[in-house]
């Protein structure tokens, strides 16, 4: 055996040289066919035509301090306004003085959203630094102890009432779809029935129905004198309906869960939470990570939304702030600044969903 | 280890009768197996040899009859079914792995959650038993990225570190590959030699020849047939088992 490999020795053919340097890259990938060749040539006329207008509007003859919206007549961008505006935007109508206070809640919201990321604390240690930090900015946010004075939520406004509507909204709307998804699994009928009715109940209706009936009918179903925060109906509103979309797409995921996988679990003797918990959930979650974070996207988004209630999150200081009457015609500004920090967020969302999925299929082959 | 206890079945099945839907699946069957007994089960496909060995651990109930597992009997109560579960190790023909788990992982996880035992030790049983089954380089693999007979190693491990009284094993070298399938036997008639008890459904006539005490032969929901491989080989009594020898033995 080994004697015939040696008389032979096989020709050493390297392998077919790929198209490489930038000219290879180009015909590869932009000029493959006529048919590709035009869309590419079309794609660069497109942008030709459309990014160097909108950076000469936005950077070169962007005017960035002015008194006002007259001053900034021109052809470029008035970012005077955003800079102008930049503290109310923030932090809307929270008392001046006092407005360190929301700086520190939304510095401490980015920094739990950072630590989330880090697979190594994820578990019981995760949530208590969460619920320690959500306490904090708590305090932070109302006063009352330690010497600060009391901030009631009808002036909280802008960044950190986004952020604590999104963020709280998330984390509560996903512990409860979990059970509501597994509830709709269940064998009791019960407990199936009131979990399919709630859920399709609350995907039938729109958020702002939602919100008006939390914000304008429950109030009527308490008896007088009993009132409920507003911005705390608000959260409960979104989380719930945050909860019924989750809960379809959990559902999804434990319905992908083979019948050997629940049977090994038993057959090891696990109980139905230890099964759901060790076995069941990470592979469930696991394989629903994209549906997953596009409705936390969806949810993170629909936050706007309270403004029709009276609240004034981060689109509603933006919004106020178009009312002065020295800045005039600035909305186009505001809402491209208001577009780049959704866009910000969300894209942060959605690429490090990316970075999850990866990591949990990795050394997994079928 | 008194004569009880060789006396005393660790299996009973007293007139079992199942049904699924209108379909009557398991007929009266009455199974005794004592401890150390190695049971081979085999008959024809769909004669319901899956579905009883998986009543014997409430993977599946039954309608009618008594099922009773080292003293205890199987009734709904959930605390009764756990209990029994700890003690009956249980190995599927697909393996059924948990592949989002490591070897290693997948081996701890019962003995930590279900047995309250500390992890270090669990890790070392765990590595003991994978040498055992002859892969202890595989530990910190995932089951995706093993071969069919060695995942199947592993999930008889896996079993084995829940320290069973028992081992019920269905099918389970039906989907591996002819050259694994003998790896997996090996750890099986290891396992019967040391004295295990076992129930076993298989077609590898080899196999019960070499290990079982008892032969088993189902057709049609029923137990048609039992008793020492010699026999039941040599001189089957009833017509279909001839017929299933004959066929099974054919190639
Ligand atoms: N969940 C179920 N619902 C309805 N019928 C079932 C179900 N599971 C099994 N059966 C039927 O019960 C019969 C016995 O099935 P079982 O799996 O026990 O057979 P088996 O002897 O293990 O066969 P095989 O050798 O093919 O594995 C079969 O006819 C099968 O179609
Ligand atoms: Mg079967």
């Amino acid at each position: 055996m080994t004697d015939v490999t040696q008389q032979l020795p096989l020709a050493i053919e390297p392998p077919p040289r790929a198209a490489s340097g930038l000219i290879g890259w180009l015909r590869a990938n932009l000029f493959s066919s006529a048919f590709n060749s035009i869309l590419t040539l079309l794609g660069v006329a497109f942008l030709a035509m459309t990014i160097p207008p909108f950076i000469r509007w936005a950077v070169v003859d962007a005017v960035w301090s002015a008194p006002n919206s007259r001053a900034c007549a021109g052809a470029g961008a008035c970012w005077a306004f955003i800079h102008e505006k930049f503290r109310f935007i923030l932090f809307g109508t929270y008392p001046y003085e006092e407005q360190w206070r929301p700086f520190w809640a939304v510095l401490i919201f980015l920094a739990l959203i950072l630590a989330s990321c880090d697979r190594r604390l994820w578990g019981r240690r995760l949530v208590l630094l969460w619920l320690a930090g959500l306490a904090v900015v708590g305090v932070l946010m109302w006063g009352e102890v330690f010497g600060l004075s009391y901030v009631g939520t009808e002036l909280w406004s802008g960044l950190p009432l986004t952020l604590i509507i999104a963020v709280v909204g998330i984390a509560f709307a996903f512990p409860l779809a979990i059970l509501l998804a597994l509830g709709r699994r269940s064998r009791l009928p019960a407990v199936r029935t009131i979990c399919v009715a709630y859920i399709e109940l609350i995907r039938g209706v729109p958020l702002i129905t939602v919100l008006f009936m939390a914000s304008v009918m429950l109030p009527l179903f308490l008896p007088t004198g009993v009132t409920i925060d507003k911005l705390l109906r608000a959260q409960v509103a979104l989380i719930l309906f945050a909860a019924a979309y989750l809960a379809e797409v959990i559902r999804g995921g434990l319905q992908a869960i083979p019948r050997g996988q629940i049977e090994a679990a038993d057959a090891l003797g696990l109980g139905y939470w230890q099964r759901t918990r060790l076995i069941v959930l990470p592979q469930a979650l696991a394989m629903v990570i994209p549906p997953l974070v596009n409705t936390f996207i969806g949810t993170f988004k629909d936050t706007t939304l309270v403004i029709i209630i009276g609240l004034f999150d981060l689109l509603g200081t933006i919004n106020a702030s178009l009312n002065d009457a020295n800045w005039r015609g600035t909305s186009v500004e505001a809402y491209v600044f208001a577009a780049v920090f959704y866009f910000c967020f969300c894209f942060f969302m959605s690429r490090y969903s990316y970075m999850l999925e990866r990591e949990f299929n990795k050394g997994r082959r079928r | 280890m008194t004569a009880l206890d060789q006396e005393t079945p660790i299996i009973e099945l007293r007139g079992v009768d199942k049904w699924y839907g209108d379909f009557h699946v398991l007929r009266n069957i009455n199974l005794d197996v004592a401890k150390g007994e190695r049971v081979v089960v085999c008959g024809p496909s769909g004669s319901g040899k899956s579905t009883m060995i998986r009543c014997i651990n409430r993977l599946e109930d039954h309608q009618r009859g008594q099922i009773i597992v080292a003293g205890i009997e199987l009734t709904s109560d959930v605390k009764n079914v756990e209990a029994i579960r700890r003690e009956v190790g249980m190995v599927f023909q697909q393996f059924n792995l948990f592949p989002h788990l490591t070897v290693l992982e997948n081996l701890t996880l019962a003995p930590i959650w279900v047995r309250k035992m500390p992890k270090k030790e669990a890790d070392e049983t765990a590595r003991l038993y994978l040498e055992r089954v002859r892969i202890p380089e595989q530990a910190d693999k995932y089951p995706g990225q093993l071969s069919g007979g060695q995942q199947q190693r592993v999930a008889i491990a896996r079993s084995l570190c829940m320290k069973p009284e028992i081992m019920l094993f269905d099918e389970p070298t039906s989907a591996l590959d002819p050259e694994m399938i003998k790896e997996v036997l090996d750890v099986m008639i290891e396992l019967a030699e040391e004295g295990m008890t076992m129930v076993c459904v298989t077609h590898e006539m080899g196999f019960a020849r070499t290990v079982a005490d008892t032969m088993v032969f189902m057709d049609r929901g029923e137990i048609v047939e039992r008793g020492p491989p010699k026999e039941f080989f040599a001189n089957p009594k009833s017509d279909r088992t001839k017929l299933f020898l004959s066929q099974i033995l054919a190639h």
